[in-house]
């Protein structure tokens, strides 16, 4: 009889499904995972550190880029934050501007979740056509604010620029085809007996056992646990607006995929209402001290003109304390936690990032599973680099 | 709404004060948000009755982490975020520590806390009691400094440059 070995390798971070940059330590016994230790870190950049030598607003661009997936859930969380510190509460319209893009984000996070997830375990087509819609939602990123990917499209006390012209038009296109193409995925992949039996009661994890690894978002969800911020601890009005939780019941992989189909179509519903009540009015706070004249004031006059450079260059203060505002973004609780001194710039941030939080049940999950399981478990999560190293 | 959280989180400070009479903590409510002050001594005990009190069940960390107030003493201050799942309450647990203290780890309360820590560690050097695997998590194992304490340079020191060993 042969005797039965271990065998140590490393998974990534080449590995096509551990997205570049994330390295799995995989102890083996034939094809079974036995120990899986997760090793990040490839990607830090920094950020927290980079932010406190930025003022308040030049904070905004590198949240853009923490989850690149969902730049809008990210700003808007550190918007949110800065205003609650400045006690301030921005016009209705900028509101629902927020919640229709950021709800657009999210229906563009998924897909790109769902191309990838499904080309991980192997369905090639699914990728194409995701990224064909999510191409939509990057063409509407454009149009408001010039920038395809990191948008930076709000701002402390509102937004960069109220909607251009038509924009109402597109939207609405979008989510008349979306329902759609949305039932086409579900052709390809719900009833696929390969999709289900790669899928189903693979990478199962209990709902206390996700509670108390800190799991959030659809991952937490599809464990039964009904908890999303927009219904529990609103903000931005979602108070005002109709949809309902995702939820599954299993915690395998197969739940968490139709948790995020249930919550692409709740977004789709959700700009919908957005778009039926959009009210007219500013888009940014009437208030001097945050926001610059508008640019053809600039050019007329030397007040504006100097009052523009002046916050610029030197920003504006902000009363000293400590706040911690939490969005659901695509993937969880995103939560920004921010001390100020008093001073132009934060004197300190912490992005509670829902990826490296969510990327800790990793091994729970494996362990004992194949490596190919893993594979679908590591998709399931969705995890974006860029936030879990930050 | 504002009300009704302000209650629940007074709640919190009432029940704590009246389990626990001896110990010393104080709170601070700022944009309605508690924050307690506690010491580090007091931290598992009141972390195990804020997570399993029927009416509290502070059962989601939220997050854990640290700020530097470089120059004061102690210098550093660690932060937990609680969540209740069920009464949809939040509050700001806080202790103080100098440098070269260590923390009592969490992890047993709450096992997200396991990675949170981790990266305390790494970022300014706080050591946490009876955690189990306290290694570096985001810079490499050699790495010398903690990039997040106040005293470590935003740029890369002038030193690295001198010694040409920047790289690309």
């Amino acid at each position: 009889m042969a005797e039965q070995r271990t065998m140590t390798i490393n998974m990534g971070p080449q590995h096509p499904s551990t997205h570049g940059v994330l390295r799995l330590v995989l102890e083996l016994d034939g094809e079974i995972v036995i120990r899986c230790t997760p090793h990040i870190g490839y990607l830090h950049t920094g950020m927290e550190k980079i932010a406190e030598s930025k003022r308040y607003q030049q904070v905004i661009p590198v949240t853009d880029r923490m989850d690149y997936l969902a730049p809008l859930s990210n700003n808007l969380a550190y918007v949110l934050a800065v205003e609650k510190l400045l006690g301030i509460e921005v016009p209705p319209r900028a509101q629902v501007i927020r919640v229709m893009l950021t709800e657009l984000t999210r229906i563009g996070s998924h897909l790109v979740w769902l191309g990838t997830h499904a080309i991980d375990i192997g369905a090639m087509s699914m990728f194409l056509y995701t990224f064909r819609e999510r191409e939509a939602i990057l063409d509407m990123y454009e149009q408001v604010s010039g920038a395809r990917m990191m948008s930076s499209y709000f701002r402390i006390g509102g937004l960069f620029a109220d909607l251009p012209e038509g924009f109402e038009r597109t939207v609405q296109s979008f989510i008349t085809s979306f329902p759609n193409r949305l039932a086409e995925y579900e052709d390809l992949l719900t009833n696929n007996p390969i999709w289900i039996e790669r899928t189903r009661g693979v990478g199962v994890i209990k709902p206390n056992e996700a509670v108390d690894l800190g799991l959030s978002g659809p991952s937490l969800r599809a464990c039964g646990v009904a908890w999303d911020i927009r219904k529990s601890n609103p903000y931005s009005g979602y108070e005002q607006f109709h949809f309902e939780m995702s939820r599954g019941s299993h915690g395998d992989v197969y739940d968490r995929y139709l948790c995020r189909l249930f919550e692409m179509r709740q977004s789709v519903a959700i700009v919908r209402q957005a778009l039926e009540n959009l009210p007219d009015g500013p888009v940014v706070v009437a208030d001097p001290k945050l926001i610059p004249p508008p640019k053809p004031r600039v050019k007329q006059s030397m007040e504006a003109l100097i009052h523009h450079f002046l916050l610029w260059s030197q920003g504006f203060t902000v009363p000293t304390g400590e706040v911690y505002q939490s969005v659901e973004s695509p993937r969880g609780e995103y939560g920004v936690y921010l001390v100020s001194d008093g001073s132009n710039q934060p004197y300190r941030v912490h992005f509670r990032a829902p990826s490296f939080v969510n990327l800790q049940s990793l091994p729970r999950m494996v362990e004992g599973r194949l490596v190919a399981d893993l594979v679908a478990i590591i998709g399931s999560i969705d995890i974006v680099l860029g936030e879990v190293d930050r | 709404m504002g009300d009704v959280k302000g209650t629940e989180e007074n709640l919190t400070v009432s029940k704590l004060r009246e389990r626990f009479p001896d110990a010393a903590f104080s709170t601070r409510s700022f944009c309605n948000e508690t924050t307690l002050l506690v010491g580090s001594g007091d931290l598992i005990r009141f972390c195990r009755y804020l997570r399993e009190d029927p009416g509290l069940l502070y059962d989601f960390l939220s997050d854990l982490t640290a700020v530097d107030r470089f120059g004061d003493h102690p210098r550093f201050e660690v932060v937990y975020h609680l969540y209740s799942l069920q009464y949809k309450s939040r509050i700001r647990l806080k202790i103080r520590v100098d440098e070269g203290e260590a923390v009592p780890s969490v992890t047993a309360v709450w096992g997200t806390a396991n990675w949170h820590e981790r990266e305390v560690f790494d970022m300014f050097g706080i050591c946490f009691d009876t955690h189990p695997d306290l290694r570096r998590i985001l810079m490499p194992e050699g790495w010398e400094g903690f990039p997040l304490r106040k005293d470590y340079p935003v740029q890369a020191s002038p030193r690295w440059w001198e010694e040409g060993t920047a790289g690309g």
